[in-house]
């Protein structure tokens, strides 16, 4: 029981060897902080009358 | 059974389809740096008052080419080769789907070939950005569209071949580190690609007809999604082939794999994010949103390139300091093997990448600095040191390593080769400074006549300091350098190719181009263990410590030109506008 304590992967090494969640990360991380929150601020411009 | 090739020289794994596929996107990207760089010349030629070479609507026109071949085709074709260069061969496994893997190949050259003849019929000179509301060609989008359907088709038969190694077992832990970084550089290409899908497909459908109008701003902000990310994963692509050449050249272990993977991982969070620095003079959107994404995000993504400038050339020292060379501080890098293009074009490039492009870049993400050179010829003198000297400059370094290992061909003429990098790295050197100089000055960029001949003859009357003047001569000089050394290489890489003593038997003009296989013979099905050498440097884990202490000066000198140029540029925004 302590042997598989001791080997178990550490949650940072287990982000880095997950590489599809990295590839989630990667894509999620720009499209909501520069896509999405930039197409909304353009968006919510009123349009001139 | 699958069947591969084992270099008798490095012990590197060669999958037979993988094989053919590195060879012809690494070929396909020569042909449009050769493309980009005849166009280079052109450019250059024009921006230097004294000659003034083409006319206004050629110019724009070769410029739009010149954008679009050296900064997308060339490098993304290259990239590709190095995607399947990272799986297949560092993890000693074959290509996933080889066949999808062509088909994304013939779409990346059918959308290449597309959007250059868009172009040079002169109806799309639109510059690479293609700003709407100005109008390309429908078939200048339809060929983007083609070749980032066809890259994306080569992320996904990477992302399938780690799938299979970790299948098969053919590595033990964790992916080596030159794949992890090829794996960012594949992430960050697919949130690129994505980004030019949302904009580049409603601008084809805009330009037959079918949408009445594009939102220029919510262009921009998209395109530069993709603009500048197609950038950052030329940094990330970049940052894994020096790390491959200091285990090929020197057999260095990374200082620290955990702090370098880390750095990588900063890449993927934060990288993409400093796109916003294209929109901070745009109106619309926040200032919250532009320095979050710049000034937070972005030098998080700094940092992590700085831990990269640290750790390659810290790794090569420490390897060095192994051998014995441990006189001084400098001992390492003076006896390091300069007359090897493969070191020399790499530690060129990470100097000239770090001191040139990765501080001007700082500068160009802080909102406030930013306005003193925003749009101006600063900006193509930063990305010239980022992209040519950073990743050109790499690529054109590992193809020396990459001619007799892969392509089984002597490099002809290696006087000449030693000296290549040199000519290219000093012609761009100066062509960079210069145009960041002339640009501080005011100078626009993509700007046809900056004596404003046509301007002046309906009495506008303006003029760019003498110095200005001077600059873009300098510019001129530096441009024609660089094409002699940019020229040189492909005569050397593609010469070698036709020309170069065979290593194997069966290397012939076919093989080189990776439309046929080597002869049988040379392939086996049977397991083979990494040996020593590169492939085994290349393949195992571990970290050399950070006995460095040269590689820290040089990194304090780094970090002492960054704070004063950072703050020499506030000063000077101060002179641009003086309060009271």
């Amino acid at each position: 029981m302590s042997e598989e304590k001791e080997e178990r992967v550490p949650a940072m090494q287990r982000l880095l060897d997950n590489h599809f969640l990295l590839l989630f990360i990667g894509v999620t991380m720009p499209t909501v902080f520069y896509i999405l929150w930039g197409v909304m601020e353009i968006v919510s411009i009123p349009i001139a009358k | 059974m699958s069947k591969y090739r084992i270099c008798p020289d490095t012990g590197l794994y060669f999958d037979r389809s993988g094989e053919g596929l590195m060879k012809a996107n690494a070929v396909a990207g020569a042909v449009a740096l050769l493309v980009g760089g005849i166009l280079a010349l052109l450019v250059g030629l024009t921006r230097w008052p004294a000659i003034h070479y083409l006319g206004a609507s050629d110019f724009y026109m070769v410029l739009t080419a010149h954008g679009i071949n050296a900064l997308i085709f060339w490098l993304i074709f290259f990239e590709i080769a190095i995607l399947y260069f990272a799986s297949s061969t560092l993890l000693r496994c074959r290509l996933a789907t080889p066949r999808w893997a062509w088909a994304g190949f013939a779409l990346m050259l059918i959308g290449a070939v597309m959007t250059n003849v868009a172009i040079f019929q002169g109806n799309s000179s639109v510059m690479m950005t293609s700003y709407a509301p100005m109008e390309a060609a429908p078939h200048f989008y339809l060929g983007m569209i083609l070749f980032a359907v066809g890259a994306l088709i080569g992320c996904f038969v990477f992302l399938g071949t780690l799938v299979i190694a970790k299948e098969e077992k053919t590595y033990h832990g964790s992916i080596p580190l030159v794949t992890f970084g090829a794996l960012t550089a594949c992430i960050i290409a697919v949130f690129t690609i994505a980004s030019g899908a949302i904009i580049l497909i409603p601008s084809f459908l805009w330009s037959v007809g079918l949408i009445g109008q594009i939102d220029a701003l919510m262009y921009r902000v998209i395109w530069w999604g993709m603009g500048h990310s197609s950038q950052q994963l030329n940094v990330a692509a970049q940052v894994s082939v020096w790390y491959a050449v200091a285990a090929i050249v020197f057999g260095a272990k990374p200082m620290s794999e955990k702090v370098s993977r880390t750095a990588f991982l900063l890449y993927i969070f934060f990288l993409q994010l400093a796109s916003a620095h294209h929109i901070l003079a745009d109106p619309g959107v926040s200032s919250t949103w532009k320095i979050f994404n710049t000034s937070y995000a972005m030098y998080l993504a700094v940092l992590a390139s700085m831990i990269h400038g640290l750790t390659v050339p810290g790794s090569m020292e420490v390897a060095q300091r192994k051998k014995g060379f441990t006189n001084g501080l400098f001992e390492w890098l003076r006896k390091a093997p300069w007359g090897n293009p493969v070191f020399s074009g790499i530690f060129l490039s990470i100097i000239t990448f770090g001191f040139l492009g990765g501080i001007t870049g700082v500068v160009m993400g802080t909102e406030q600095i930013n306005l003193i050179i925003h749009n101006t010829f600063y900006v193509p003198g930063h990305f010239h040191a980022t992209v040519v000297l950073g990743t050109t400059l790499t690529f054109m370094a590992l193809t020396y390593f990459l001619i007799p290992v892969l392509f089984r061909r002597e490099i002809i003429m290696p006087g000449l080769a030693k000296w290549q990098p040199y000519l290219f790295a000093g012609g761009m050197t100066i062509l960079a400074i210069f145009m960041m100089g002339a640009g501080t000055l005011g100078v626009p960029r993509r700007h046809w006549d900056v004596g404003f001949a046509q301007a002046a003859e309906m009495g506008l009357k303006f003029e760019f300091p003498g110095s200005a003047e001077m600059m873009l001569g300098l510019v001129g000089i530096g441009s024609v350098i660089a094409v002699i050394g940019g020229a040189l290489y492909l005569v050397i890489t593609v010469g070698s190719l036709l020309f170069g003593k065979k290593l194997e038997e069966s290397a012939g003009l076919m093989q080189s181009f990776g439309f046929a296989t080597l002869a049988p013979s040379c392939y086996t099905s049977e397991k083979i263990e990494p040996v020593k050498g590169p492939a085994a440097d290349l393949e195992e884990h571990g970290s050399a410590g950070f006995e460095a202490p040269g590689t820290f000066i040089l990194a304090m000198l780094l970090l002492v030109t960054f704070v004063v140029y950072y703050f020499i540029n506030w000063k000077y925004l101060s002179s641009v506008w003086p309060m009271g």
